[in-house]
């Protein structure tokens, strides 16, 4: 089949009735050195052929390994009931409605889904779901400059870098004042923040619990950055809401996170599910889809899509965003999963994440040589450990015994390239734990 | 329905001046293309216009429309009645349904607007 619509005849056709000869003609004001000079590429394959060498380049994946892999993205538990659940057909589609009140299913999956991030995260209103977690930080932002007119944007350095640089990634361009704040101890800096919030400060972000794994109580912050007129954005982790107070009871005005933890694995490149949440007087600033509940005019309940003035394909150049859809797989799965643990569920899953965190730096710290990086902290299922040597080093090392130790801080902060990130989730055993210990005293 | 006793521009916004301060709507020819408005957002007091700057923004249930400055200033005060029921731009355009007042820079830059007559055939024009 060929993957180029048209014919020979039909290019011949359109390329006469412009007046140009060839293609490479149409082509002729593209510099050469834009130009493509020919694909690589082999013969075709049959499916059989193609099947075998798909799976030998799986097969060189290293799965199965014990993990303590976190930062930002957490290995937990998914239920096969789960996936029964968003695969049926009446669900499954990855993409938002675009002839919406004909797929009241969808729609009314999308309300759920709002209604639950409200729930998790104290706020009023919610969105449909942005791409990702980091993408939810850029837009949190762009919101903020649009309610408060201002132009400065500072973000603590405990918020993702992975965030923060999608973050600079994205404005790069836009003319904006955007500051990173050294966070000092593992938490953001009170006393340089303070210094730093202006009148021309639109938003003060923080993430909780941190890259660090550090948790914090930003009330104070919410205070500080709404007595010069700007707004709080928090980003939080989803599952850490079933035992930390939410943002929302911080004085967060726009609270954001990746929500892969509700019920997605854990995989290179996602997809991946960033959610949204606000105050209702901040709604018509909000980006994305927003599914609201209504009745027809017969009086029976329905969904709509609603408030889509804010969006680009009626407000055009002057939308809230560019961002006209929603991860309606994501956020499909995220409510499902949510709605399979309950609020009961989460609440035990949560504390079953702290206290293997718990019990795992106990262990740990018997190590010789490891102690806490932040020791003053608490922490919710990740922690910083000190190591005697290059985290980077020991990472590769207990790779070998099967281990994927954590994450190696030095990739972005260089300050701390003895400092291992380790994650906790209700998958790992008391054994996996002492494991990853025992093999530490041996490499250490 | 054109009112004799305001001034007009080309984005359908009229303007009524009293003592330096301009008063600011838009016309009957605009709410009626958007339809039941659903939202206004007023601008914040205090926001320095220039003469053609947009002001603020309206919604109705399937478009959104910027309101522009018909001449600059500064604004003083905003219709906040709007917030708990914008129908009013609907059912009294010129009257209740006033969206910002502002302080007038240069008041010459009114005269420049069109007159009701001038609008009237504007509109006119505009529907062929």
């Amino acid at each position: 089949m060929p993957f180029i619509a048209n014919t020979e005849a039909q290019q011949r056709e359109m390329l006469a009735a412009i007046g140009v000869e060839s293609i490479e003609e149409l082509f002729a004001d593209i510099p050469p050195e834009l130009l493509c000079c020919g694909l690589d590429i082999p013969p075709g394959l049959t499916e059989q052929e193609a099947r075998t060498k798909m799976a030998a380049l799986a097969g060189r994946n290293t799965t199965g390994q014990i993990g303590f892999l976190g930062g930002g993205f957490y290995d937990h538990f998914i239920p096969a009931a789960l996936e029964a659940i968003v695969t049926r057909s009446e669900f499954y589609t990855a993409y938002t409605p675009y002839q919406p009140e004909i797929s009241q299913g969808t729609l009314q999956a999308i309300y759920e889904f709002q209604s639950a991030i409200c729930r998790l995260v104290d706020m009023e209103v919610a969105n449909a779901s942005i791409y990702d977690g980091g993408t939810a930080v850029y837009e949190a932002i762009m919101m903020a400059l649009r309610i408060t007119r201002r132009n400065q944007v500072i973000i603590d350095d405990s918020v993702s870098p992975i965030h923060r640089k999608m973050v600079r990634s994205y404005t790069g361009n836009l003319g904006i004042d955007l500051e990173e704040t050294a966070s000092r101890g593992g938490l953001p800096d009170r006393d340089a923040l303070a210094a730093q919030i202006s009148d021309a400060t639109a938003a003060v972000i923080v993430q909780n619990p941190n890259f660090f794994g550090c948790i914090d109580d930003v009330s104070d912050l919410a205070e500080m950055v709404h007595a010069r007129g700007g707004l709080l954005i928090v980003s939080c982790y989803p599952i850490a809401m079933g035992l930390l107070k939410p943002p929302g009871q911080m004085g967060a005005d726009i609270v954001v996170g990746e929500g892969q933890s509700l019920g997605m694995p854990v995989s290179f490149g996602g997809p991946y599910l960033g959610f949204m949440a606000t105050r209702k007087k901040h709604i018509r600033k909000m980006p994305g889809r927003i599914a609201g509940r209504t009745v027809d005019a017969r009086g029976r309940e329905g969904f709509v899509l609603t408030l889509q003035a804010r969006e680009q394909h009626i407000r055009r150049e002057k939308a809230t965003s560019n961002i006209c859809t929603n991860q309606g797989l994501c956020a499909l799965t995220a409510v499902v999963y949510l709605s399979l643990l309950g609020k009961q569920g989460l609440r035990e899953l949560a504390r079953v994440c702290a206290e293997k965190a718990d019990y795992a730096r106990e262990r740990l710290l018997q190590v010789p040589g490891v102690t806490m990086r932040f020791p003053k902290r608490w922490y919710f299922n990740e922690f910083v450990l000190n190591l005697p040597m290059a985290a980077d080093k020991v990472i590769r090392a207990l790779f070998t015994r099967n281990i994927a130790a954590g994450f190696p801080l030095g990739r972005y902060w260089p300050e701390m390239s003895n400092c291992l990130l380790v994650a906790l989730t209700e998958k790992r055993t008391k054994e996996d734990i002492d494991y990853l210990a025992h093999a530490l005293e041996v490499i250490l | 329905m054109v009112p004799k006793d305001l001034s007009y521009t080309r984005e359908h916004e009229w303007i009524r001046v009293a003592e330096g301060i301009g008063t600011v709507g838009i016309t009957d020819h605009a709410q009626a293309a958007l339809g039941d408005i659903t939202f206004v957002e007023l601008p914040p007091v205090g926001q320095e216009l220039a003469q053609g700057a947009e002001a603020c923004a309206v919604e109705s249930a399937k478009a959104a429309a910027s309101i522009y400055a018909p001449a600059g200033g500064k604004v003083v005060a905003v219709n906040e009645a709007l917030e708990d029921d914008p129908g009013v731009v609907n059912s009294d355009c010129y009257g209740e349904g006033w969206i910002y007042k502002i302080e007038l820079d240069n008041p010459a830059e009114v005269d420049a607007l069109m007159d009701p007559a001038a609008y009237e055939e504007f509109l006119a024009q505009e529907e062929h």
